[in-house]
C-alpha cells in the first residue's frame, strides 16, 4: 500500500513537471514579447532591454524555467541592488502590467473562486444526488420523468445563458436580489452570501444535471447486485436497505468524480466569474488575456493544473484504499 | 419490446449463429436504428437537428426568400439611442425577429448564418477528435506494449491541463501565430485555432474508449479466426474491429457534438472565439449583455435557439445511447 502511494505521488510530481514545462514553453514560444509588454506603446527600446534583463527574459528558456521553479521554493528578486523587486516564496513571477507579484494576485483572488466553488459544490451535490436518488427509487413514475427532464435540460443549458437569464429575472425584472458585488466573508458574511447566491445556483444547476443521471444509473445498477437481493430476501426494511447499503455503494464513485469536478472549478470559474463580475481566478485570467499579461497566464494555468493533478492523485489513492484491485494494477 | 436484450454491438457473430434469437438476422446497426425509431423524444430531436442543418445549408437562399440581410446595417430600424425602434426588439414584417440594438442588423438572418458557424465548428471539431481519438486508441490497443503506454501517458498529461483556461489564454497569441504561418487572417484563423485546440484536448476520451474495446475485442474468437487465416492489420482494423466499434463511436460522437457547439458559443461570448461581424450566436449573446434592460429579446432569441440545438443533440444522443448500448439505463429491477 505504501508502495502504491509513493508510486502514485511520484507520478503526480512527474506529471506536474511536464505540465509546468509545457506551459512555460508554449507561452514563451508565442509571438508576444513579454519584455515589450512591460511598458506602454511609446516605450524606448532601452527600457525594454533593461526590463528584459531584469526579468530574466534574455536568458535561454531552460535557464528561465529553472529560475522560475527555484523561485517557487526560495522566492525571487528581480534586478540589481537599489531598484530590485522582491517576490517572496512561493514566487510565481512578477506582473509588470499590475506592478505586483503574481503570487499575491493569486492569493487575493483564490478565496473568491474558492467561495464560489465550495457553495456550488454543496448545492449541486444536494440537488444532483437528491433528485437522482428520487428518480431511481420512483423509476418510471412522474418523479423520475421530472428528474430526468431536469437533467437533460441542465446539460443543454450553456452556463452563460443561464447566468444571464438569472440576472434578468432576479435582478432586473423582479429586483429580488441586488447585482452581485463581491464582499469578503470576513467583512460582511450576509453580503458575501447574497452576492454568491446566483453564481452558486447557476453552477449548481448545470453541474447537478450530470449528477442526477450518474446517481440514478448508479443506484439502479447497485439494485441489481446480489447483496441487495439478499437484503430483500431476508426482509430488511426498504428504507434501511437503501440508505445503509444501496446509497453507500452507489455514491462512492460519484463522490470521487465530484472531487475532480470541484478541483477543476477551483482553477477558475471563468464564465460565471465573468458574468457576475466576481474578482476570482477566472476573472484574473480573462483580464490577463486582454492585457497579454503572460506571467499571470502562466501562473493561473499552473495553479489550475496543480488542483487537477492533486485531486486526481488523492482520488486514486483513496480508491486504492477502498479497492485492492486498483493497487495491484 | 420485441427485440432481444442481448443484441449488443459486439455480438454479431453469436447472434447469427444462434439464429433463433433474431428473426431475420438484423445487423446490430439496424437493430439499434429500429430502437431509436421507437423513442419519440429522439425522433423529434432528430428532426429538430435536421431543421437546423437545413437552415444552415440554405441560409443564403432563405435570406433571399425572406428578404433579409444579416450584415446590412438598417438605420431605419433603430432609434436615436441605438435601440430597436418599435416594440419587442423591433419585430416587424421587415425583421421577423427584430433587429440588433446599435447596428440594426436583422436577427433572423444572423441566426441563420449563426447556425452555419455552430454546426460547422461542431461537425469539424467532432470529426477531427473522432478521427484522432479512434486512430490513437486503435494503435494503442493493437500494438500494446511501449506504444500503448506512450499514448496512455500522453492522454494522462493532456487531461492534467486546465483545458478551457488554456484555450482562452492562448486564443489571441496563437491566432496571430497562425496568421503569420499563412492561414487567412481574421475568423478563418480563429476557427482554425479553435479546431486545433479542441482536437488536441479532446481526443483522449475517445482514444480511451476505443483502446479498451480493442483490447477486449482482439481476444475474441472471430478476431482470432481472422488472424489464423492470415488476415493483415488492415483487414483486422477495417473489417473486424471497426464494424464492432461503430455503435459506441456513434453514441460518443452524438454526445460530444453539443459540447462543441456550446463551447464555440462560450468562447465567442467571452470574446476569444469568433469576432464580429461574424454571426455567431455566442457573439450575439455577448453583445446582448449591454442591452439587458432595453432589448431583452436580443438575449432570449439567440439564447433559446442555441439551447434548442444543444438540447436536440443531447436528446438524440441519449436516444442513440439507449438504443446501441444496452448496458445503460435498460436494466430491469
Amino acid at each position: 500500500m505504501i508502495f502504491f502511494v509513493v508510486r502514485r505521488s511520484f507520478f503526480a510530481i512527474v506529471l506536474l513537471l511536464i505540465v509546468s514545462a509545457f506551459t512555460f514553453w508554449i507561452f514563451s514560444a508565442l509571438p508576444a514579447d513579454p519584455a515589450a509588454l512591460t511598458c506602454g506603446k511609446n516605450c524606448r527600446p532601452e527600457v525594454i532591454e533593461s526590463n528584459r534583463e531584469r526579468l530574466g527574459y534574455d536568458k535561454p528558456l531552460v535557464e528561465q524555467y529553472g529560475a522560475y521553479m527555484k523561485g517557487i521554493f526560495t522566492g525571487r528578486t528581480y534586478g540589481e541592488e537599489g531598484s530590485s523587486i522582491h517576490c517572496p516564496a512561493p514566487s510565481l513571477g512578477y506582473s509588470y502590467d499590475r506592478h505586483e507579484c503574481v503570487t499575491s494576485l493569486i492569493a487575493s483572488t483564490l478565496p473568491v473562486t474558492a467561495s464560489i466553488a465550495l457553495g456550488a459544490f454543496v448545492l449541486w451535490m444536494a440537488i444532483g444526488v437528491g433528485l437522482g436518488t428520487m428518480a431511481a427509487l420512483k423509476r418510471g413514475k412522474w418523479q423520475d420523468r421530472v428528474a430526468t427532464g431536469f437533467s437533460v435540460i441542465g446539460v443543454s443549458l450553456p452556463t452563460f445563458f443561464l447566468g444571464l437569464i438569472f440576472i434578468m429575472v432576479f435582478v432586473i425584472w423582479t429586483g429580488i436580489l441586488p447585482f452581485p458585488r463581491y464582499v469578503g466573508i470576513t467583512e460582511n458574511p450576509f453580503e458575501w452570501f447574497m452576492a454568491l447566491l446566483l453564481p452558486w445556483f447557476v453552477l449548481a444547476i448545470i453541474s447537478a444535471a450530470t449528477y442526477v443521471r450518474m446517481t440514478r444509473n448508479g443506484i439502479l445498477e447497485v439494485m441489481n447486485e446480489e447483496f441487495v437481493r439478499l437484503g430483500i430476501a431476508k426482509g430488511l426494511p426498504r428504507r434501511r436497505l437503501i440508505v445503509t447499503y444501496v446509497l453507500r455503494a452507489a455514491l462512492v464513485p460519484i463522490v470521487t468524480i465530484a472531487g475532480l469536478d470541484f478541483a477543476f472549478l477551483l482553477g477558475g470559474a471563468l464564465v460565471t466569474e465573468s458574468i457576475f463580475n466576481l474578482p476570482g481566478l477566472g476573472k484574473l485570467t480573462l483580464a490577463a488575456v486582454v492585457n497579454s499579461d503572460l506571467p499571470i497566464l502562466v501562473a493561473t494555468t499552473m495553479v489550475a493544473a496543480v488542483f487537477i493533478v492533486v485531486a486526481n492523485t488523492v482520488v486514486d489513492i483513496l480508491y486504492g484504499f477502498l479497492d485492492p484491485r486498483v493497487r495491484a494494477k | 419490446m420485441l427485440l432481444p436484450m442481448s443484441g449488443t454491438g459486439g455480438d454479431t457473430m453469436n447472434e447469427s449463429v444462434r439464429g433463433d434469437v433474431v428473426a431475420e438476422g438484423m445487423s446490430p446497426f439496424r437493430l439499434g436504428l429500429a430502437r431509436v425509431r421507437g423513442n419519440r423524444a429522439a425522433v423529434v430531436a432528430f428532426w429538430v437537428v435536421m431543421f437546423f442543418v437545413f437552415v444552415a445549408i440554405f441560409a443564403p437562399v432563405l435570406v433571399k426568400i425572406f428578404n433579409i440581410d444579416p450584415y446590412a446595417l438598417d438605420r431605419e430600424a433603430i432609434n436615436d439611442f441605438g435601440l430597436p425602434a418599435g416594440p419587442m426588439g423591433g419585430i416587424s414584417w421587415d425583421h421577423p425577429l427584430g433587429v440588433e440594438p446599435g447596428t440594426g442588423r436583422d436577427i433572423l438572418g444572423r441566426l441563420m448564418y449563426g447556425a452555419r458557424i455552430s454546426l460547422l465548428v461542431g461537425a469539424i471539431g467532432t470529426i477531427l477528435t473522432t478521427v484522432v481519438g479512434v486512430t490513437l486508441g486503435m494503435i494503442a490497443g493493437l500494438r500494446r506494449g511501449f506504444i500503448d503506454s506512450l499514448i496512455s501517458r500522453l492522454g494522462d498529461v493532456t487531461l492534467a491541463f486546465p483545458s478551457l483556461l488554456l484555450i482562452i489564454a492562448l486564443a489571441n497569441p496563437m491566432t496571430q501565430r497562425l496568421e503569420s504561418l499563412g492561414v487567412p487572417s481574421g475568423n478563418t484563423a480563429r476557427i482554425t485555432y479553435i479546431m486545433t485546440v479542441l482536437t488536441l484536448f479532446g481526443w483522449v476520451y475517445m482514444a480511451r474508449l476505443v483502446r479498451g474495446q480493442v483490447l477486449s475485442l482482439r481476444e475474441r474468437e472471430f478476431v482470432e479466426a481472422a488472424r489464423s487465416f492470415g488476415a493483415g492489420t488492415g483487414h483486422l482494423v477495417f473489417k473486424q474491429l471497426l464494424p464492432n466499434l461503430w455503435p459506441q463511436i456513434i453514441v460518443f460522437v452524438s454526445l460530444s457534438l453539443p459540447g462543441f457547439v456550446a463551447l464555440e458559443a462560450t468562447l465567442s461570448f467571452l470574446g476569444v472565439g469568433l469576432l464580429a461581424p461574424a454571426a455567431s450566436w455566442g457573439i450575439m449573446l455577448g453583445d446582448s449583455v449591454r442591452y439587458y434592460r432595453a432589448a431583452p429579446t436580443y438575449l432570449f432569441i439567440p439564447g433559446v435557439t442555441l439551447m434548442a440545438l444543444v438540447l436536440a443533440f443531447n436528446l438524440l444522443g441519449d436516444g442513440l445511447r439507449d438504443a446501441f448500448d444496452p448496458r445503460s439505463d435498460r436494466q430491469q429491477l
